[in-house]
């Protein structure tokens, strides 16, 4: 579904990610993993042509996306949930789910705007509310059903953990979970959260300074002497 | 009493039409964070565009007639929208991640790049129209002094009117509105989410400049005279109302005009013509003094 071959990207002059190999399989769920500045985010926006590609190929279903413009790529049915969520903050609810549905076909938009409030009652609560008063784990679910609302093939995820307490870490895991099974939507999703990126997706890559260092399932690194000590008990990148 | 009604109704009408530059001015500023100084300079394209419409209807023997009119006006919203899509297009697409003082310069150089065209290829004399639209009704009477309202000024208020409710409900309630606003709180974000951003922008320059040309065409018809200087004073003015409202704001900038209208022609009424830009001029002074977000803007500073 999406492919990166020795994908080599930055910002100006600076180097970020150098020669990136991974794939997503359908219906999979693979996680990037590293400390800050790995470039796992990097990785990500350079899938949407922001900063774009300077070497490699990214494809994704059968098309080559490596020079299309981010807009493009969105369109395809590759949505991005990025790092900070990114809600509009002065957009209602409904608005800024309306704008994850602005390429989507209008005919669904009503149902699917309604599996998306049956699966976050928290948002129909909020329905016409600005998005820049919701809390952050509120904002989270709103960024997370406004990129559902596209329909997409494939879902980039970027920290939905980030800032959030334990708590609603777990619901966003569960959740992320049930999304893919029943969107049947493939994710690529980066997290600092070693241990719970670790144990929700299929397979898993460890990065280190833009380089992919380890690959495995997600049992196999959570069982890695190594990755544990450096990631998940008390390490760098926890 | 009948003084101040009549000054009111002249300052409503002025004010209509700073608004309707003001919007461009606001929108601009709140897509891409820059003050489009060229954007008077659409309004005196506007009001030439106006001119020679009405010029040449009246060639036609048909300037006087609601037909007429309405060709004039399609005609000028249609060549300043042009205008306002190519000035993105030049000046400015390609300084959209310059430093900001970059497209600055740009717009004053597309400015005085406007104004020297238009000079040397209308003349720099100032250009008369005979009056197109003729009579209107007194509303009161006091002594000697009537108060009237003309039919021209029912016009250009009912327009502005028009024009402003139109474009609040595309910016509110349309998906291109939504584009819009989630461009101008996120354009990185409204990207992944497929919107085409510099589409989105072309298209802010586009009504903006429309919007301004029926400015441009409502002062041919009020004042009966242009030239090609008028662009300058009047796009400072529409940006005071801009910055008094809020910029940024919409709302602000209709409520900016209006008040800016008011303020001159009061001001002429009691006070003195002569200095009547200096009042307007105090008023961009105090509020970015006293309060720089403006009447309804809001501050810069904004919770994550």
């Amino acid at each position: 579904m999406l492919r990166l071959e020795g994908v080599e990207s930055g910002y100006g002059r600076t180097t970020a990610l150098f020669g990136i190999d991974l794939h997503v399989a359908p219906g999979e769920i693979v996680a990037l993993i590293g400390a800050n500045g790995a470039g796992k985010t990097t990785s990500l926006m350079t899938v949407c042509g922001n900063p774009r590609a300077k070497a490699g190929r990214i494809r994704f279903g059968g098309d080559d996306i490596t020079n299309l413009p981010t807009h493009a790529i969105a369109r395809l049915g590759l949505a991005h949930c990025p790092e900070g969520r990114h809600v509009f903050p002065r957009m209602s609810v409904l608005e800024n789910l309306q704008m994850g549905a602005a390429f989507a076909d209008p005919a669904h938009f009503h149902g699917d705007l309604e599996r998306m409030l049956e699966r976050f009652p928290r948002l129909r609560e909020r329905l016409h509310q600005r998005g820049g008063t919701l809390s952050g784990g509120e904002q989270q679910m709103l960024a997370i059903a406004r990129a559902l609302m596209s329909r997409p093939r494939l879902l980039l995820l970027d920290e939905p953990s980030l800032g959030l307490a334990p708590m609603i870490v777990r619901d966003i895991f569960a959740l992320i979970e049930r999304v893919s099974a029943e969107d049947k939507v493939s994710i690529l999703l980066v997290e600092q959260n070693a241990y719970h990126a670790l144990k929700l997706a299929h397979r898993a890559h460890v990065m280190v300074q833009g380089r992919i260092v380890a690959s495995g399932t997600g049992a196999e690194l959570l069982a890695d002497r190594d990755i544990r000590a450096h990631y998940l008990e008390g390490g760098a990148g926890v | 009493m009948e003084y101040f009604l009549q000054q009111v109704i002249n300052g409503v009408t002025l004010g209509g039409i700073y608004g309707l530059i003001a919007i461009g001015y606001t929108m601009v500023y709140g897509i891409i964070g820059m003050i489009n100084f060229a954007h008077g300079e659409v309004y005196m394209l506007g009001a030439f565009t106006a001119l020679i419409a009405f010029l040449a209807a009246t060639l036609l023997g048909g300037a006087d007639s609601a037909l007429g009119l309405a060709i004039a006006l399609v005609a000028t919203m249609g060549f300043t929208a042009l205008w306002g899509w190519a000035i993105e297009r030049v000046a400015y697409r390609r300084l959209r991640k310059a430093p900001r003082l970059a497209p600055l310069i740009s717009a004053i150089g597309m400015s005085v790049v406007l104004q020297n065209f238009v000079q040397v290829t209308q003349g720099a004399r100032v250009k008369p129209l005979p009056p197109v639209v003729h009579g209107g009704f007194t509303l009161m009477q006091a002594g000697t002094f009537k108060v009237d309202l003309s039919w021209l000024q029912i016009g250009i208020l009912l327009l502005t009117l028009a024009l402003m409710a139109g474009f609040t409900w595309v910016i509110t309630k349309t998906p291109l509105g939504r584009a819009q606003r989630a461009t101008q709180q996120d354009a990185k974000m409204a990207a992944l989410l497929g919107i085409d951003v510099d589409r989105v922008i072309s298209t802010t320059f586009v009504i903006g400049a429309a919007l301004a040309g029926v400015a441009g065409l409502m002062v041919t018809l009020y004042y009966g005279v242009i030239d090609f200087y008028i662009g300058f004073l009047a796009g400072i003015k529409a940006f005071t109302a801009a910055v008094l409202g809020g910029i940024g704001s919409l709302p602000g900038a209709m409520l900016g005009g209006l008040l800016i209208g008011l303020i001159e022609a009061l001001w002429s009424g009691y006070f003195s013509i002569e200095y009547k830009d200096i009042a307007a001029f105090s008023v961009l002074i105090l509020v970015l003094l006293f309060r720089p977000s403006g009447l309804l803007g809001r501050p810069d500073v904004e919770k994550v």
